[in-house]
Parts: C-alpha cells; structure tokens; sequence
C-alpha cells in the first residue's frame, strides 16, 4: 500500500470575473518530496500556490493535510492549518517595523502562544541556520534582498511547517544573492522538509526536484522527473517552454 | 514743518508706542487668567484628540477591512461629521440634544465630544489613508503565519500605519487647536472667552487678542514640535523622516 500523502490538492479552480486562472489542478505530494511548478506567467502557479493556503480562496476543489481534508470555511481550522503551511513570497514581505529576530519570533509568540524567552531563543536557532545570526538586530530596510528572503525561510520554519510552499523565492533577486537563497533551500531538502516551489530556475530545479509540474493557462500540463520533462517531454508546449527557459538561466 | 507733513498725524506706530506701558500692564495682569485659558484648551484638544484616535482606529480598519456595508454606514458617519459646522454642530448637541433629552452637560464636556466626534471623522481618513500605503504583502505575509485577521491587523498593519499617520496627524492637531476657540460660543472658559472677558472689560482690545495669538501659536509649536520628537523616536531603523 503507498503510504498516504503528506498534502492532497483536488481539482482546485479559481476564477477572476470570466478569466479562467486555474482549471482543476491536482496534485499529490509525499513527505519529502520537492515539487517544482515551471510555467509562462500567468499560467497559474503562484495562484496555485496561494490557493493551496487559502490566501486565494479557491472557487472549487478539496485539500488533505496529512490525510485530514481542510474545512477552510471554519476560521480556526485555516488559521491552524496555515501554520503548517510556510509560505515564501517573491517580494520577501518580511514585517518592516521589526527587526529580524522580531520576524522571525512573532508568528511563535502571537499565533502559538509561546514565551518571549523560549520563541527568542528558537528565532535564534533559526536565523542561526539560513546563516543570519550576525544580523538579527537589523531591520528589513538593512538588509540584503537575499538576507531578506533568508529571514523570511528563517520564520516560515520557526512554525514548525509540515510543507513550505515558495513562490518565486529567488526572481526578486541579484543573480549574486540567488546562491546564498538556494544554499538554504537545497538544505532544506536534504533535511526532508516537503516543498512546492515555483521558480524560473530550472538548473537549481532539475537538481534538487522529485518532479517538475509544468503549468499553462492554468492547467497542468504535464508531469515527470526532471529528466524526462527537461530533455523527453511529451507535449510540444513542454519542449518549447523548456528550451526557451534553458536558453534564458544558461545550462542546467 | 511744511516739507515733512507726516510728523503732522501721528503714526500707528508711535500711537502704539505711546500706549505700550499701558497695553503691557493689561497684558501681565491678563497674563495668568489667559494661561488658565490655555490649559483649558490644552484639555479639550488633548480630550478631543485622544476621543478621536480611539474612535478613528476602529473605522478605518472597518472602511477598509470591514464588510461592505459596514463600510458604507462608516462613510455616511465620515460625511455627516466632516459636513456640518463645528458651530451649527456645538449648537446642535448642547443647545438642542442636551436640552431636549434632557442630559444635563457641561460646556466643557459637550466641546471634548463634539470635537472628537469631528476628529474621529478626520482622523479615521488619515489612518485609511496610511494603511492602505503599506504593501498588501504585509497583510498576507501575516495572515499565512497563521493569524486572524485581527491579529494581523493589531500586530502587522497598525503598528506601521500609526507610524506614517503622525505627520498628518500633527496637522489634526494644529486645526483641532484652533477649531477649540470655537467653543467660546458655548462659554467654554478656554483662551478667546478669556481674552474677550477681559478685552471688553478693560477696552485693551488690541494686546488682549493679541496676547492670545501668541499663546495659541505658542501651543501649536510646542504640540508640532512633540510630534516631531515622537515621529523621530517610533522611525523604524533604516527609514528616515526626511527626504534624504
């Protein structure tokens, strides 16, 4: 028997006015895996992502967190639920009035009840692993773009996610500071930490994914590893997607 | 004598010399009564103020939050205050509802209320106006930590709105200052009833009124300035409180 999976995505669809921005998307994803979404803008991944957390409600379709389904309707079940979903933006969004530590030591204090003490001392820990330690005091008006996504993984795991979905997490950066970003995300994965990423980077995805998620018009196109998407896609739109973005973030 | 006729007619100003020991005598002797005067408007625009930040926080988060014809009710409340006079409002309250409901309140009281209620109309559109600057990211960035709604909001969003309203907010306070001389209508014994009291008393017109401009550009400096200090103070780390 396959052993369940950790999250369960069915036939979610969402709709802007007449615009069609997501047809029934399904997705399974077991612990540890790291999905990569690749597609056009506008194809519907980062409204997937959003409506895997509810951010985007979605106008159709059922979610399954470790085999239990999300009744997003009732407000405490999202709440809770969301705290088990890290979220990574492009935009970093970090929490401009407080400093890094404070970033990272709110969620635990405010949504998980916990101490002052021991969330700082958890923030440290977590700040301490994407590499951050040294610059805990600073607001996010001094720090790096990719210091800033650093602090942001840095609390999305300071809730203790069971999944993290990133969206975009390195297209907001200098081609420099993209390293440090995904130096700490390929770590990640070698810890075990259940990830759907959106990204242009197919390098960085072709290394790291179980699979790549091809998306278009707000479908999915097409699955598969790495290897079989990148060089022996089924659909044309595939090749062509793929050839093109290699030509564009250099070799993978 | 003939070739310089303006030494003929005493000047305004050598009137005004002529008068000084005497204007300056009426204003030491006004001087304490027209500082009593001051506190008294201090306590209504600080009254008044503070009435309007509690009731201007909660209707700008609902105008801009809220459901849809919460918002709504919240911009009838918004037109209505912004929309009447502050005298027809004054009159309205303490010579109309007090009387005829029969609720018996001071001058002093009705004018911290009736400013306030002004205020809060104010106040809620420059708070609107400061949340709705900060990046939407903000909000949503709270919200998948696993926050309600009003978490994000008390925790997230008011924090760095409050921070941006101070200027516009030191503006309210410069208009509410001056607005309060108004209330000298219902006898309130703020600055101008003071100095009219006495102005028309002594027929020191001139350096009574006079008088009491300085006191009331004297408040608006030091009430500017305090917010100044508290804008530089709050300035989040990184951001400055000028252009450059």
């Amino acid at each position: 028997m396959m052993a369940t999976p950790i999250l369960r995505i069915e036939n979610i669809s969402k709709r802007y006015g007449k615009k069609s921005v997501l047809q029934g998307a399904s997705l399974e994803v077991n612990k540890g895996d790291l999905k990569i979404l690749i597609g056009p803008s506008g194809a519907g991944k980062s409204t997937l992502l959003q409506c895997i957390n509810f951010l985007v409600t979605p106008d159709e379709g059922r979610i399954w967190l470790d085999g239990q389904e999300v009744h997003y309707a009732h407000k405490r079940d999202l709440y809770a639920y969301r705290q088990k979903v890290g979220m990574i933006f492009q935009d970093f969004n970090l929490f401009d009035h407080l400093n890094a530590l404070e970033n990272v030591r709110i969620g635990m204090v405010k949504v998980r009840g916990m101490g002052k003490a021991e969330a700082s001392e958890r923030a440290v820990m977590e700040l301490e692993r994407v590499g951050l330690k040294d610059h805990m005091q600073k607001y996010p008006a001094q720090l790096s773009g990719g210091q800033k996504q650093r602090v942001s993984i840095a609390r999305a795991l300071a809730m203790d996610p069971m999944v993290m979905l990133l969206d975009e997490p390195t297209s907001a950066l200098d081609p420099e500071l993209i390293g440090e970003v995904h130096a700490v995300i390929r770590d990640l994965g070698n810890n075990g930490m259940t990830m759907i990423m959106a990204t242009h980077q197919i390098g960085f995805a072709s290394s790291l994914a179980s699979e790549i998620v091809f998306m278009e018009d707000g479908r999915i196109i097409e699955r598969g590893t790495p290897g079989k998407i990148f060089n022996d896609a089924e659909h044309a739109r595939t090749r062509e997607f793929c050839s093109k973005i290699t030509e564009l973030y250099g070799e993978r | 004598m003939a070739g310089r006729p303006q030494l003929m007619r005493p000047s305004i100003f050598c009137e005004f010399c002529k008068r000084m020991p005497e204007s300056l005598i009426a204003i030491g002797d006004a001087l304490p009564y027209l500082l009593q005067g001051a506190l008294v408007t201090l306590t209504v625009v600080i009254g008044a103020m503070a009435l309007g930040l509690i009731l201007g926080i909660p209707l700008a988060v609902g105008q801009v939050y809220g459901h849809p014809a919460f918002r709504r009710a919240i911009g009838l409340y918004v037109w209505f205050f912004r929309g009447i006079p502050l005298l027809a409002f004054l009159f309205l309250f303490y010579f109309g509802l007090c009387t005829a409901l029969d609720i018996n309140l001071s001058a002093f009281t009705v004018a911290i209320i009736v400013l306030g209620l002004i205020s809060s109309a104010y106040q809620s559109q420059i708070f609107r106006g400061a949340i709705l600057s900060l990046s939407e990211g903000q909000f949503r960035a709270a919200r998948a930590l696993g926050m309600s709604d009003l978490k994000a909001i008390s925790f997230i969003v008011l924090p760095q709105a409050l921070r941006l309203s101070i200027p516009a907010w030191s503006n309210e306070y410069s208009i509410l200052l001056k607005d309060s001389a108004v209330t000298y209508a219902l006898g309130v014994a703020e600055i101008m009833a003071r100095a009219h009291f006495v102005a028309t008393r002594t027929y020191q017109q001139l350096p009574l009124y006079f008088t009491a401009g300085v006191i009331f550009l004297l408040l608006t400096w030091a009430g500017t300035k305090g917010l100044r200090i508290l804008e530089e103070r709050v300035r989040i780390p990184g951001y400055t409180t000028h252009g450059m």
